[in-house]
């Protein structure tokens, strides 16, 4: 399976924090309705202008703050299927692994712009400017990582590991 | 081959001799700690799905302390449901309603030199103040973290932050943290474990040490150590746990460890710091900060309502009155600071100023509880964070700062230096030699 993601870029800046991603009002409520609020502070029209497919393109420490993980769900919910930062806040960079989502370490993506087209290789380590064929180094995200990311993230990865440890007890 | 601290504690719980910065390894968890929002309501259906328990529960802390008291039948909600999973899943340590976790865990004695702490907060490496090395997970990681009681770590390099000279009047743990948040930026840290050291650092009462650890989630760090000495077996004492001096020895770096970088602070030349909005690197010295009217002012939070913190506001408090139309709410971090701030005064001195009292919890630091901010209005707070609407209304605006601090702008109105506020005692009492009979 191709870990390799095509989509239009939406473009954030630096140290997005998760109380923009998933404002303290919305915690209660269920993630569907805080996935609406989702950067509403930044730009109260992101939630509606989000397409399915759409990656985000963020600046430096993308989701810094807080350890809930609703920030990451909140992106996965609109439709977002990969974050590339300039550097990601370390816990949010292993809640959007953890749940799933891509999140890709792009040190320099200079001359991209909002909803311009991109690929992105995460095994690699690519980013791809579609219109001008420029290309960006990436860090890649590790293999054992990739493939937790692949099964749908840590819970679908852990339940099949526990499924096949008892299959093993069984014989 | 020499070590720093944060590789000797990830090697013991990696069952390791030794390992390297960049190493992936798996580590066994010695603690894992939940609260009410990030916890059960997320946690049980991920273990359901599992079909398994938790791996240990003697290993688990759960905290209720994020939507403590109910203010709403859904907050009730999740502290009920909170209470009965910590009791089908026999978790003996529920601390309901007692305090906030990072402080709680401190109190009570969980936290001890070279153990590997995994919370479910960001602000989890508040535990590195005891020498253990404390990371912050999401929901479904702490899930992963219950259910095999191991979870998976890059070893991370060492950032060593050294605190040279003695603070003078006026400054505290938190104006070194938010000095230190503006010259590396927030995340300036790159996920590096933050070891502090430094003749400086001896002189930080536990309580201290704790905001400087604590407030290594803002400068990005995995975690954040203090190296354990004497005042830390003392506070663990206190607490009931009595360990070996060998502990000590154990639990340092070598001197020759390699780290990825040094930064030095000189605390004699630093002055109280105050961050304008919306970010802890927008720091600067209090005396370069426009005196901005205040609507009200802040003491609460993991940061910056232990019993220090209470301290601290009280000696600059007493026989003074916060400003008409300012108000100042305090939420003493413990229901354990609670009595022991009643006991020694300085709730009285508090409340004769004119705080208002709220619960023991996380309030409104993060916008979950009582104190929220309206449209427009600004608040200077004590707390760790002020990412806009953190703390209520989107437009509102929040400073950062001590507890010194926040209570000199609550006596003034408007953003002020605390230090005229103590120059002017009688009986000047150095906050540092307070702090040391507190730690």
């Amino acid at each position: 399976m191709s870990a390799e993601l095509e989509g239009r870029a939406f473009l954030v800046g630096d140290d997005v924090d998760t109380d923009l991603l998933a404002p303290g009002a919305y915690m209660k409520a269920p993630i569907e309705e805080l996935a609406r609020h989702c950067l509403e502070a930044l730009d109260p029209d992101f939630a509606r202008s989000v397409q399915p497919g759409d990656i985000l393109l963020a600046g430096r420490n993308f989701g810094t703050g807080s350890s809930r993980e609703q920030a990451a769900q909140a992106l996965s919910l609109l439709g977002i299927r990969a974050v590339v930062a300039r550097s990601f806040a370390g816990i949010f960079y292993r809640n959007a692994l953890n749940l799933g989502l891509l999140a890709v370490v792009c040190p320099e993506w200079d001359g991209i712009a909002r909803f311009d087209r991109v690929r992105v290789d995460p095994r690699a380590g690519r980013l791809v400017h579609l219109a001008s064929g420029r290309s960006f180094a990436c860090r890649p995200i590790p293999p054992h990582l990739l493939e937790m990311v692949e099964s749908g993230g840590i819970v679908p990865w852990l339940e099949r590991r526990l499924a096949a440890r008892r299959a093993e007890g069984a014989r | 081959m020499a070590e720093t601290l944060a590789q000797k504690i990830v090697a013991r719980a990696a069952g390791r001799s030794s390992v390297e910065p960049g190493e992936l390894v798996t580590c066994r968890v010695d603690l894992a700690m939940l609260h009410d929002s990030g916890g059960p309501r997320r946690v049980a259906p991920i273990l359901e799905r599992l079909g398994v328990g938790l791996w240990d529960p003697s290993r688990v802390v759960l905290v209720s302390d994020h939507y403590v008291p109910a203010v709403d039948p859904e907050s009730a909600r999740i502290l009920d449901l909170t209470r009965r999973w910590g009791r089908a899943h026999e978790v003996a340590r529920h601390y309901d309603m007692l305090g906030i976790c990072h402080v709680v865990l401190a109190e009570h004695g969980h936290v001890r030199p070279g153990m590997f702490v995994v919370g479910g907060d960001s602000h989890t490496p508040t535990a590195g103040a005891f020498g253990a090395f404390a990371m912050g997970v999401g929901a479904s990681e702490m899930a992963a973290v219950l259910a095999t009681g191991e979870i998976w770590l890059e070893v991370p390099e060492t950032l060593r932050i050294l605190l040279d000279g003695r603070p003078g009047p006026g400054v505290v743990a938190k104006d070194v943290l938010l000095a230190l948040c503006r010259m590396i930026g927030l995340g300036g840290a790159g996920y590096r474990a933050i070891e502090y050291g430094g003749e400086g650092l001896a002189g930080f009462a536990m309580e201290e040490r704790m905001t400087l650890a604590n407030m290594a989630a803002e400068l990005g760090g995995i975690t954040g150590l203090v190296p354990p000495d004497r005042r830390t077996l003392a506070w663990l004492e206190r607490a009931g746990v009595s360990l070996d001096e060998a502990e000590l020895t154990r639990w340092r770096s070598d001197p020759d460890a390699p780290v990825a970088a040094t930064l030095r602070l000189e605390l004699d030349r630093l002055a109280p710091q105050v961050a304008a909005p919306h970010s802890p690197a927008n720091a600067a010295p209090v005396d370069e900060v426009e005196p901005v009217p205040i609507d009200q002012a802040y003491i609460g939070a993991c940061t910056g309502a232990k019993l220090v913190d209470l301290h601290m506001a009280a000696s600059v408090l007493r026989g003074r009155k916060v400003a008409a139309g300012t108000r100042l709410l305090v939420a003493p971090a413990s229901a354990r600071v609670w009595r022991e701030a009643a006991a020694d005064g300085t709730l009285a001195t508090l409340t004769e100023a004119g705080a208002v009292m709220l619960p023991s919890g996380c309030g409104a630091c993060a916008g979950y509880g009582a104190g929220v901010l309206a449209e427009g209005e600004v608040c200077i707070a004590s707390t760790a964070r002020n990412f806009k609407g953190r703390m209520g209304a989107p437009s509102s605006r929040v400073y950062l700062a001590s507890p010194l601090t926040v209570a000199a702008s609550a006596v003034a109105g408007r953003i002020a230096d605390p230090r005229p506020l103590l120059a002017e005692r009688r009986d000047p009492e150095p906050i540092g030699e307070e702090a040391a009979r507190v730690g």
